[in-house]
């Protein structure tokens, strides 16, 4: 068994390195990001190879997915650039290039040394989880970390993604402000994209819904089932099938804040309901970690999809 | 296990030195967003790495969340380095952060 | 109450509220800002009257399961310095960020406040954590809340200004972030005060120390790696580039500060001390020379901040040195704190000023600013004072700030260290002048106004520069708040 996983192992991580060597070399930049997008696909591999399916969930539809989408659509909306010369568009000649690769390699190499260095036996906190997961009634251990021990980390996260929205938009022209993200996408009845924009909203919305609810307990939870939520969504628009909101309007902003505003209010009353910001009464725990996974699952979908949609390209209708 | 544990931590070592390489000599922007990604992801592979050698099998669960924590604030931080991206392109026809903008090649429109 | 949760929950909470009231957002600032005034006194007052570092487990989850907020003496008042700058600017952005009419909302008077909220949310965060993880999410949200201020004005040059500051920025987290993992991996812990005790001086913590040094530098600006600064804060708003400058790259050295101290002081090398201070050096002076250089008045301002910066960095070597010719103990890590925050108030006063002086004129080249002295004396005033700090010179909060640290080098024996800070004291004096005479000559054509400029917002920069001189006058109360919770290695050095 031990001998198989060895292989699985000196096959994969390779193909990792290859995949980042290719994305970071490639001639072309499309090239580059479709080998990115491999990369991440791997990398998820990877990480249920090391037993992290939470992780593998969020490499796979965030690391790969969506931020594959991001530099795909960047790169088709960026002015084609003209075959420069090495040098001619700011990008460093032989001599700062060999001094790069070196301080590069020796940061590697010295990185990988202090990985071997490191103490046997490993210090973690597993035990110490594993001890405390049975007070909170939730199955899923890193669910149990986002949410209840280090839930103060995740109100800060959530905070960031609202804060890159903001930033997205404050790069809107002025004349669109309030408008609409994004170009409007025409349906074309007989395409491919209006199949599926038909067909796997209904299956995402049933597997985001599972993923979100099974959070609790097994591998998945508000980051991974909001992002699914968002592909679907985004790819409804894309299809034509809906548009992107305009950026004025109430009901959008409140759905945007209401994730985060619920998680910091269950975290203030924790300080009447349980003596603490963000703790739970003993036998509430788990109700009140669904209730801000729901809200949070929502307010992330639609965050996570204005992002890849962008900044206001349409006046407010 | 810990075998497995210490290939996939050099492994994201490898990937923070591959990142920073293209980071600091790629001048097109969105590659420099490329490569920025890669360490960041060779840095959760780390993390994960460490995971495993503090609880080979089933993973140390507070690395695990911090690194979906850092993969989520990743992609906020690439959203908007690509809005910015199309905002300098939209506005001065640049793509890189050249000291000087390109001379226009001919029958190429002027950034306005 | 547990006032340092409010002193990040408050600002946060004001982040969320602003966005869906679109066109009134600003009117939230006079609920926000008096509040998180009034969170950040309490705080100060806890902590000085408790007389030791207030700890708070968040959700009674401790350490090292847990996260845990930490107050001493220098994360309060920080905290308080934080308000008291965010609260000015505040006011002064009021007149500069309102929707243009009662049924429209325009894009920057409907971001500005949301990311001011969040920005000062983010500060706080940093300045109370106490876990190394949750700091470099905080150090993220400083970051994204900072970079859409440099270019909320949507002028072209801002916007490669700001993407240059971002790529940066990550970098630098980045970076710091790969240090993170390894203490983790080390001592499976993430906490400041349980890493403290269980650090040593051994491979994986040497290579988790210089990533996150150089990480937090990048972020700081210290030469070498402040190119993107001056753009950046010379491109934003007035009122964004006095927060930036006055406090945003505050949060990086403070975390370097508190790396350092507090969590490994055990692997800390004079060496790198050494090192960190000549890096320091040179950004005085090559910093101070730059600014002499410019044209404009907010490039000069800017390139001033990344002079001013290089003097946080000799505290490193000069810390432990012998303090008998001063009153206080730890006389060169209070000399960097009290620098680190009277640049605070006299920066942000000199950006305002700055911006008043822009908005006034319709331009700011140093050239062209002859006699302005006469239109706004107010203004003009206030950035002299503000000068006054940044030269060094009695009474101002900066003269106390650096004869701490020149006479600890002396007594120290290291006076090499001394020459740099008092000839940066004197460029100083040189770049502030060379806008002083002119604006205070009589010219023959005294510059035309485009509009006048308000009495009440003429104030706002003089308060600030006024607080900065008021530091060097204040009694030794203050600077005992400081020794709540001050770590040994403040008083014996590193390494």
């Amino acid at each position: 068994m031990n001998g198989a996983w060895l292989l699985l192992d000196l096959v994969l991580v390779p193909m990792i390195l290859a995949a980042a060597l290719c994305a970071v070399g490639a001639r072309a930049q499309f090239t580059g990001i479709v080998f990115y997008i491999v990369y991440g696909l791997l990398l998820a591999l990877a990480w249920v190879r090391l037993g992290a399916e939470n992780v593998a969930l969020a490499e796979a539809a965030i690391g790969a997915g969506l931020t594959g989408v991001l530099l795909l659509g960047a790169l088709a909306r960026l002015p084609a650039a003209a075959p420069a010369e090495p040098g001619a568009d700011g990008s460093p000649g032989t001599a700062l290039r060999l001094a790069a690769a070196i301080l590069c390699a020796a940061l590697a190499l010295g990185l990988g040394a202090a990985v071997l260095a490191l103490p046997e036996p490993a210090p973690g906190l597993a035990d110490v989880a594993a001890a405390h997961l049975p007070a909170t009634g939730l199955g899923n251990p890193v669910t149990a970390v986002l949410l209840v021990w280090r839930g103060y980390d995740t109100l800060l996260e959530v905070v960031v993604l609202l804060l890159a929205l903001l930033g997205v938009w404050s790069l809107t022209p002025d004349p669109l402000w309030g408008g609409v993200p994004g170009p409007r996408h025409r349906t074309r009845p007989e395409g491919v994209l209006v199949f599926l924009g038909r067909v796997l909203p209904p299956a995402g919305l049933l597997v985001g819904a599972h993923v979100f609810w099974a959070g609790a307990d097994r591998p998945g939870g508000a980051f991974q089932a909001g992002t699914i939520l968002a592909a679907v969504w985004l790819l409804a628009i894309m299809a034509g099938l809906t548009d992107a909101p305009a950026v004025r309007g109430l009901a959008l902003r409140l759905v945007l804040v209401g994730g985060p505003a619920v998680f910091l209010g269950v975290g203030l009353a924790g300080l009447a309901t349980a003596g603490a910001f963000l703790g739970y009464p003993p036998d509430f725990v788990k109700p009140l970690v669904v209730l801000v996974e729901a809200a949070l699952t929502l307010s992330i979908a639609v965050t996570l999809g204005l992002l890849v949609a962008g900044a206001p390209e349409r006046p407010p209708r | 296990m810990t075998d497995a544990a210490t290939l996939y931590g050099l492994c994201g070592a490898a990937l923070v030195g591959i990142g920073l390489y293209g980071l600091i000599v790629q001048a097109p922007l969105l590659r420099k967003i490329l490569a920025f990604n890669l360490i960041g992801s060779g840095v959760f592979l780390l993390l994960g790495a460490i995971a495993e050698r503090a609880a080979p099998g089933r993973g140390d669960p507070v690395p695990h969340a911090l690194i979906i924590t850092g993969i989520v604030v990743a992609l906020s931080a690439t959203a908007l380095a690509v809005a910015l991206l199309l905002r300098l392109a939209g506005a001065t026809g640049r793509s890189t952060l050249s000291p000087e903008p390109p001379p226009p090649a001919p029958g190429e429109r002027n950034g306005g | 109450m547990p006032w340092v949760v409010m002193a990040v929950a408050l600002p946060f909470a004001g982040m969320l509220l602003a966005l869906p009231l679109g066109r009134h957002a600003h009117r939230l600032a006079w609920a926000v800002l008096p509040s998180g005034l009034a969170v950040s006194v309490l705080l100060v007052v806890q902590v000085w009257r408790g007389g030791e570092t207030v700890a708070y487990a968040i959700g009674g989850f401790a350490p090292p399961l847990g996260i845990a907020l930490r107050a001493d003496g220098l994360s309060a008042l920080l905290v308080l310095t934080t308000a008291l700058v965010v609260c000015a600017t505040g006011l002064f952005a009021l007149a500069e960020f309102r929707p243009p009419s009662a049924e429209r909302e325009a894009r920057a008077s409907v971001l500005f406040w949301p990311l001011l909220f969040a920005l000062w949310g983010a500060l706080n965060a940093a300045f109370l954590g106490g876990d190394l993880f949750n700091l470099y999410v905080a150090l993220e949200l400083l970051t994204l809340a900072a970079v859409p201020l440099v270019s909320l004005e949507g002028k072209p040059e801002t916007f490669a200004a700001a993407l240059r500051y971002l790529l940066f920025a990550l970098l630098g987290s980045v970076l710091y972030l790969v240090g993170v993992a390894l203490l983790y991996g080390a001592y499976g812990t993430l906490d400041i005060a349980l890493l403290a005790g269980a650090a040593r001086s051994e491979p994986a913590a040497w290579a988790a120390g210089a990533l996150m040094t150089a990480g937090l530098l990048a972020k700081t600006a210290l030469f070498p790696l402040h190119l993107w600064l001056p753009p950046a804060h010379a491109g934003a708003p007035a009122a964004a580039s006095a927060v930036l400058s006055g406090l945003v790259v505050k949060a990086s050295f403070y975390l370097l500060v508190r790396l350092w101290f507090d969590a490994l002081p055990a692997v800390a090398h004079p060496e790198a001390a050494t090192l960190l201070a000549a890096l320091g050096t040179a950004a005085i002076l090559f910093g101070s020379v730059l600014a002499l250089r410019q044209e404009r008045l907010k490039l000069a301002v800017a390139y001033s901040t990344m002079a001013q910066l290089g003097y946080l960095f000799l505290m490193f070597p000069l810390t432990g040195g012998p303090t008998e010719a001063q009153p206080w103990s730890a006389g060169a890590w209070n000399g960097g704190i009290l620098h680190a925050i009277s640049h605070a108030f006299a920066k942000s006063a000199m950006f305002l000023a700055a911006g008043l002086i822009l908005e006034a004129v319709g331009h700011d080249r140093i050239a062209g600013l002859g006699g302005i002295g006469r239109a706004l004396p107010m203004t003009v005033f206030a950035f002299g004072l503000a000068g006054l700090s940044l030269m060094g010179l009695p009474p101002s909060g900066g003269f106390i700030a650096k004869w701490l640290l020149v006479t600890t080098a002396l007594a120290s024996g290291q006076w090499w260290w001394a020459v740099p800070m008092l000839a940066g004291g004197l460029l100083a004096a040189g770049y502030v002048f060379r806008v002083l005479n002119p604006a205070l000559a009589g010219a023959d054509e005294p510059v035309a106004l485009r509009r006048p400029v308000p009495r009440r917002r003429q104030a706002i920069p003089l308060v600030l520069a006024l607080l900065s001189v008021l530091l060097g006058l204040l009694p030794l109360g203050p600077y005992r708040l400081l020794w709540v919770g001050r770590p040994t290695a403040a008083e014996e050095g590193l390494g």
